[in-house]
This record gives C-alpha cells, sequence and structure tokens, in this order.
C-alpha cells in the first residue's frame, strides 16, 4: 500500500489487519503498566539534545532517518510501550481505530496557512498599486515600512557572486532570520511562500489523479538538493552571476505577482506539470535551496511539532500528508526513543500532520526560554 | 540510503526495493542536472552579448551589476515616471533586473534626487551618487542624422510623439511635482529643437549650426560632456525611429576617440 493509498482509506486497512491478532500472552512488570504522565510533565525529561539537533539537520540534508535500538529508549517510553499493549489499551486503540474509517480529517489550519501566503504577498502587490509604502520591494528584498528586508538565500546568493558584504543586506538577512527563527525557520515555506500555494494545489491533483490511479509519485533522492545547495553557491561564486535567481520560482512569481509576469512563468508552469503528474511537489522536496536555508535557520526554533507516543496509533496519515515525511519517521511503530518526540529542521510547521492525525498525538507546541533545547 | 554508489550506478543484482532505489537515485541526477543546466542557460545571453540594456542611474559595470543586484523591483516602485522595468527570463542571468527602454518611456529625473538610487537595497545603483549630473547611462548618439528635422532645417508642431504616445515628462512650466503625458503638451516650434528643450541635464546638448551662412536655418543636435544617457532626448525625438538614441554604458572618452561628436 503506498503512503498516498494509506491516507485515502485511513484505518480501514490497518484495522481489518489488527483484527485477527489476539492479545499476546505478556508478561508485565506491574510498575510499568502505570498510566503515562501527562505530555507537559513527560517533556521535561524529554529534552531536546544537540544530537537530536544534529540527527535532524542530517535528516535534512538526505540521511536517512536513524532507528533507535528498543535498546536506546528511555524508561518512560519502556513504560508507556508496555501500558499500550496492556488488554484495556489495546481495546481501547482498536476501538478507535474503527471510528477513524469513516472520519476525514479538516485542515482547518489550511483557512489561516493559505489567507497568511495570500495576505502577505497580496501586501507587496497592494503597497506598490496604491503607493502606500508598506512593503516595497518583492520577496527577494524589501523594505518594510522603510526597515531592510531581505530573503536570506537570495542575499546568500548575492553575496557569493558580488564578493562584497552589503551592510544592508546584512542588516535585512539578520532581521529576517529573527523573524523566521523565532516562528519555526521553513515556516517561511509554508506561511509565505507563494510558490508553495501553487505547489499545494497541484499536489491536490496530483493526489486526486493518483487515487484515480492516472497518476504515480516517482520520489528522488532526498540528497539532491543538498548537492545543488553546494551545486548553486558554487556557481555563485565561480560565474560571478546569481545563477540560481534564473530560474528560482519563488522569486519570478513574487515579482510576477507585483510587477506583471512574462516568459519566466512557463517554467513555474513546467514545474507546476511535473509535480502533478510525474513527482509529488518536485520542487519544495527535491530542489529549492531556499527552503534548506530557512531549514537551518529553524532548526533551533521555539515553535515546533510535537508528538505523543501514548496518543498515537501508527496509522501514518501525518507522514502521508507532509511535504516531508522523514520528519515524521518516529511516528512509524518502534522508531521513537522518547514518549515525547519533535519533528525536525526540515518542517514547515504546515499543521497538516496534527489534523491527519485523528486520535491528536502531533500538536504544536511554542517554547518558552525554559524548554529551548 | 542502503545501497552503495557502485550499485545505484552499475545495477547488478539488485532486490526490487534495491531496483526502485537505484531508479529514483539515476532520475534525480538526471533532472537535478537539468535544473543546473537549465540555471546556467542563462549565461548564454550574457555570453552572447545579447543583453544590451540601458540600465538605470548608478548602475554598476555591468558584470558586477548583474551579480549585486537582488532582482527586488524596489528601483521600479520609486520611479514618478515608471520608466523602470524589470527584463524576464530571454535576459538569462538577467531576469528580474531592472532596465529602461528610453524610447518608450525614458528617465527624465523627475524625482530630482535619484530615487532608483535610494531605493536599492544593495548598491547595484551604487550609492556613491546623489545628484542627476553624477550620472552615466549611456551617451546620447546622433545615430540617423538624415532623419533629425533640425538637421533639415523643419519646424515641428503637434504633440511630439503622437496622440497615442503613453510616454510621461515633467514639465516644469506645468507641474513642478507630477509628470504628465507628452502627448498632452502640443508643441510649435519654427524649428525642432526638442532634444535640447526638453534635456534635464544642463549643457549636455547644444544645437550649433550647419554652414557659416547666417541664413542657412538647418542645426545639428551636438552631445556635449555632461550628457549623463538618461535617453529624454530619445523619447522625445519626433522622427520616426528615433534621430537622437542613447547608447548604453557608452562613455564621453570613448565618444571622442570614436569621432563622433
Amino acid at each position: 500500500m503506498s503512503e498516498v493509498d494509506k491516507f485515502i482509506i485511513p484505518a480501514a486497512g490497518v484495522a481489518e489487519k489488527r483484527r485477527p491478532v489476539r492479545p499476546k500472552k505478556e508478561v508485565v512488570a506491574d510498575n510499568a503498566v502505570t498510566a503515562p504522565a501527562p505530555l507537559e510533565e513527560r517533556r521535561k525529561t524529554c529534552r531536546q539534545t544537540i544530537g537530536d539537533l544534529g540527527e535532524g539537520v542530517r535528516t535534512m540534508l538526505g540521511a536517512d532517518p536513524v532507528k533507535h535500538e528498543k535498546g536506546e529508549w528511555t524508561e518512560t517510553m519502556r513504560a508507556i510501550q508496555a501500558w499500550k499493549m496492556t488488554p484495556e489499551q489495546r481495546a481501547f486503540r482498536r476501538n478507535l481505530l474503527y471510528t477513524h474509517e469513516n472520519t476525514k480529517p479538516t485542515f482547518a489550519w489550511r483557512k489561516w496557512r493559505w489567507p497568511s501566503i495570500i495576505l502577505i504577498n497580496t501586501l507587496f502587490v497592494v503597497s506598490y498599486w496604491l503607493d502606500v509604502q508598506l512593503v516595497e520591494g518583492a520577496l527577494t528584498a524589501s523594505r518594510f515600512v522603510g526597515f531592510h528586508m531581505a530573503d536570506i538565500n537570495s542575499s546568500l546568493q548575492v553575496v557569493l557572486a558580488y564578493k562584497e558584504i552589503l551592510i544592508n543586506l546584512l542588516i535585512g538577512t539578520v532581521t529576517v532570520m529573527l523573524v523566521w527563527w523565532l516562528v519555526g525557520g521553513r515556516s517561511f515555506c509554508a506561511w509565505a511562500c507563494p510558490y508553495h500555494l501553487l505547489s499545494e494545489l497541484a499536489e491536490m491533483l496530483h493526489l486526486k489523479l493518483a487515487r484515480k490511479g492516472l497518476v504515480e509519485d516517482h520520489p528522488l533522492d532526498r540528497r539532491m538538493r543538498s548537492v545543488l545547495y553546494i551545486v548553486f553557491a558554487l556557481l555563485a561564486l565561480v560565474t560571478g552571476y546569481t545563477v540560481f535567481e534564473t530560474i528560482s520560482p519563488v522569486g519570478i512569481v513574487s515579482r510576477a505577482l507585483i510587477y506583471g509576469g512574462g516568459v519566466a512563468l512557463v517554467w513555474v508552469g513546467v514545474l507546476l506539470l511535473i509535480e502533478v503528474f510525474f513527482i509529488r511537489r518536485f520542487w519544495c522536496r527535491y530542489i529549492c535551496p531556499i527552503g534548506l536555508t530557512y531549514g537551518f535557520v529553524g532548526a533551533t526554533a521555539p515553535v515546533k511539532i510535537q508528538w505523543d507516543a501514548t496518543k498515537c496509533l501508527y496509522e501514518g496519515n501525518c507522514r502521508s500528508v507532509c511535504l516531508v515525511p522523514h520528519v515524521l519517521e518516529f511516528t512509524i511503530k518502534n522508531r521513537a526513543h522518547k514518549s515525547v518526540m519533535e519533528a525536525g529542521p526540515d518542517c514547515t510547521r504546515c499543521a497538516m500532520c496534527l489534523e491527519a492525525c485523528l486520535p491528536g498525538a502531533l500538536s504544536f507546541k511554542v517554547k518558552g526560554v525554559g524548554d529551548l533545547l | 540510503m542502503a545501497l552503495s554508489f557502485k550499485q545505484l550506478l552499475a545495477g547488478g543484482e539488485l532486490t526490487e526495493r534495491g531496483r526502485k532505489e537505484r531508479r529514483s537515485f539515476l532520475l534525480s541526477i538526471a533532472l537535478g542536472t537539468a535544473t543546473v543546466a537549465l540555471a546556467l542557460a542563462g549565461y548564454v545571453p550574457i555570453l552572447g552579448g545579447w543583453v544590451k540594456r540601458l540600465r538605470p542611474p548608478g548602475a554598476l559595470e555591468e558584470r558586477e551589476f548583474l551579480a549585486s543586484c537582488i532582482k527586488c523591483g524596489q528601483c521600479v516602485q520609486v520611479c514618478p515616471v515608471a520608466a523602470i522595468k524589470l527584463a524576464d527570463l530571454g535576459d538569462g542571468f538577467g531576469n528580474g533586473v531592472p532596465y529602461i527602454d528610453a524610447r518608450v518611456q525614458a528617465c527624465d529625473f523627475s524625482c530630482d534626487a535619484v530615487q532608483c538610487v535610494l531605493a536599492c537595497p544593495t548598491g547595484a545603483l551604487t550609492h556613491s551618487i546623489d545628484k542627476k549630473e553624477q550620472v552615466r547611462m549611456g551617451l546620447a548618439v546622433l545615430a540617423r542624422p538624415e532623419a533629425c528635422l533640425a538637421r533639415a532645417g523643419k519646424g515641428f508642431k503637434g504633440p511630439a510623439r503622437g496622440a497615442e504616445f503613453a510616454g510621461l515628462h515633467r514639465y516644469i512650466e506645468v507641474d513642478r511635482w507630477s509628470p504628465i503625458r507628452i502627448s498632452e503638451k502640443p508643441y510649435d516650434l519654427e524649428l525642432c529643437d526638442l532634444c535640447v528643450r526638453e534635456c534635464p541635464i544642463k549643457d549636455a546638448i547644444r544645437l550649433e549650426p550647419m554652414s557659416a551662412d547666417p541664413a542657412d536655418k538647418r542645426r545639428t543636435p551636438v552631445v556635449l560632456q555632461a550628457c549623463v544617457g538618461c535617453g529624454m532626448c530619445e523619447m522625445i525625438c519626433p522622427a520616426e525611429p528615433a534621430a537622437i538614441v542613447v547608447e548604453e554604458r557608452k562613455m564621453w572618452v570613448e565618444a571622442r576617440a570614436g569621432g563622433r561628436p
């Protein structure tokens, strides 16, 4: 069963498979069967370590997510696993799976996220057309009520090509870094990038066609994005031109919205066609260096998607809707080594997973100063 | 990834999963290469010298200009006569970089203080200039002297570029602050001197007699060293195509050496 199919018939397949399974006779120590502590309490002992951060970054760069052996599990995780295997819990989960058979997720966050993308981009357009000087420029660089803002990746291209640190760009880049670090780094992708919205629509069409068996996704090697990141950086350095900007659909779409489009939009159209018929989220998943840049920025961000082991039914719906499913590998049965896990830096904080998850195992976590790292 | 690079490239005995992984690896190489190749194709118009654009005031030397421009269009937004446009994909690496099509809409310095330069966040339009007289975009050249009305001793009556022409110009005698359509200000000239009359720079161009004979009405425009190459003369020239044009990035010394006036 492919990831896509899994989502279309969410719990049915899983439930059917599980129905004949009789509870195994397990000898569980009495002290392990106590109900687990609430999420917030367990969080304190599940702090993200530097090791977790490194793992997340490596996964973002294309490495396969690390599989933690049972030997590495925390005491709490072991206790929770034992608790989940008690007959009462198994019955409870089985019933829950039945109720999920005919439940469709609502994706209510989208009602905030899409308007966010539209609003941010409309501000640029309106600011120019009504000449109100609110956000002058395009997504690559702008002035927000006079303050310099600059896209981190565009600035990087310019600095590498021009080989000079430009003070306005430095100010603009640091400002943008701080803003996006605060709200999660790659949240830029899901909450601001105009190409992301187009690509999301293309993805919906792709999934619809895939459901009918008309198209098939051809996943690529995720390491490609890291290789291309280095290639584009080197090309800027060696040629002395901002090579990537030539084909960046983010810059092209942003400028087209504000100043009117041209031939460059044909390239964006080609990308979208590839995404509909051939490779799901081709640009965002496998190419975009902007996404990777913001991924680095958000690696230590206070806004995270967190996972609660006690609620997960291992249905996999979260991964089937996710742009970057490798950040949710721990939702596969027996993969998480802690009872509270956080999605890695590649996560765009789009919130699709936490709505696809019917038992509510995933949620937003905004960390305070005390929670950081 | 479970497979080694050797397996990914050469194949050999593989499981179904391994074959799938290998296919995706090879497809990645193909598409990754294609993407980079497409981006690099942007070099072709540059190397081929096809991109000859009049750049906005203060633009650095072309190579540095393309490198330092962040393609945001802030210069476009501040121009009071909307002279600045952003280039399309046909310009290769110049995609999204500003230029001016002087014949359609020239920079007439309506803003007085080179607003585009002030707007540029990267200094691609160099911040080292702050007066219009310091600008050097190119140099006006009398490219088609045979079409010049003044050289033929002719006058000019009516709107300079016809009633339909949408180009804007700031006429200080009409409105100090806002530019109007050139088509809204018809002329009635005994001898056409539009290029000199509407030049926004002092002593950048003048009309000189073509012979010693005082009865000879014919005059020829002569471009002087103060010319900044804004293209105002090219836009206002009533001849079709324009008798006087701006040669982008041409400098005065070079012009002298070339034997041009």
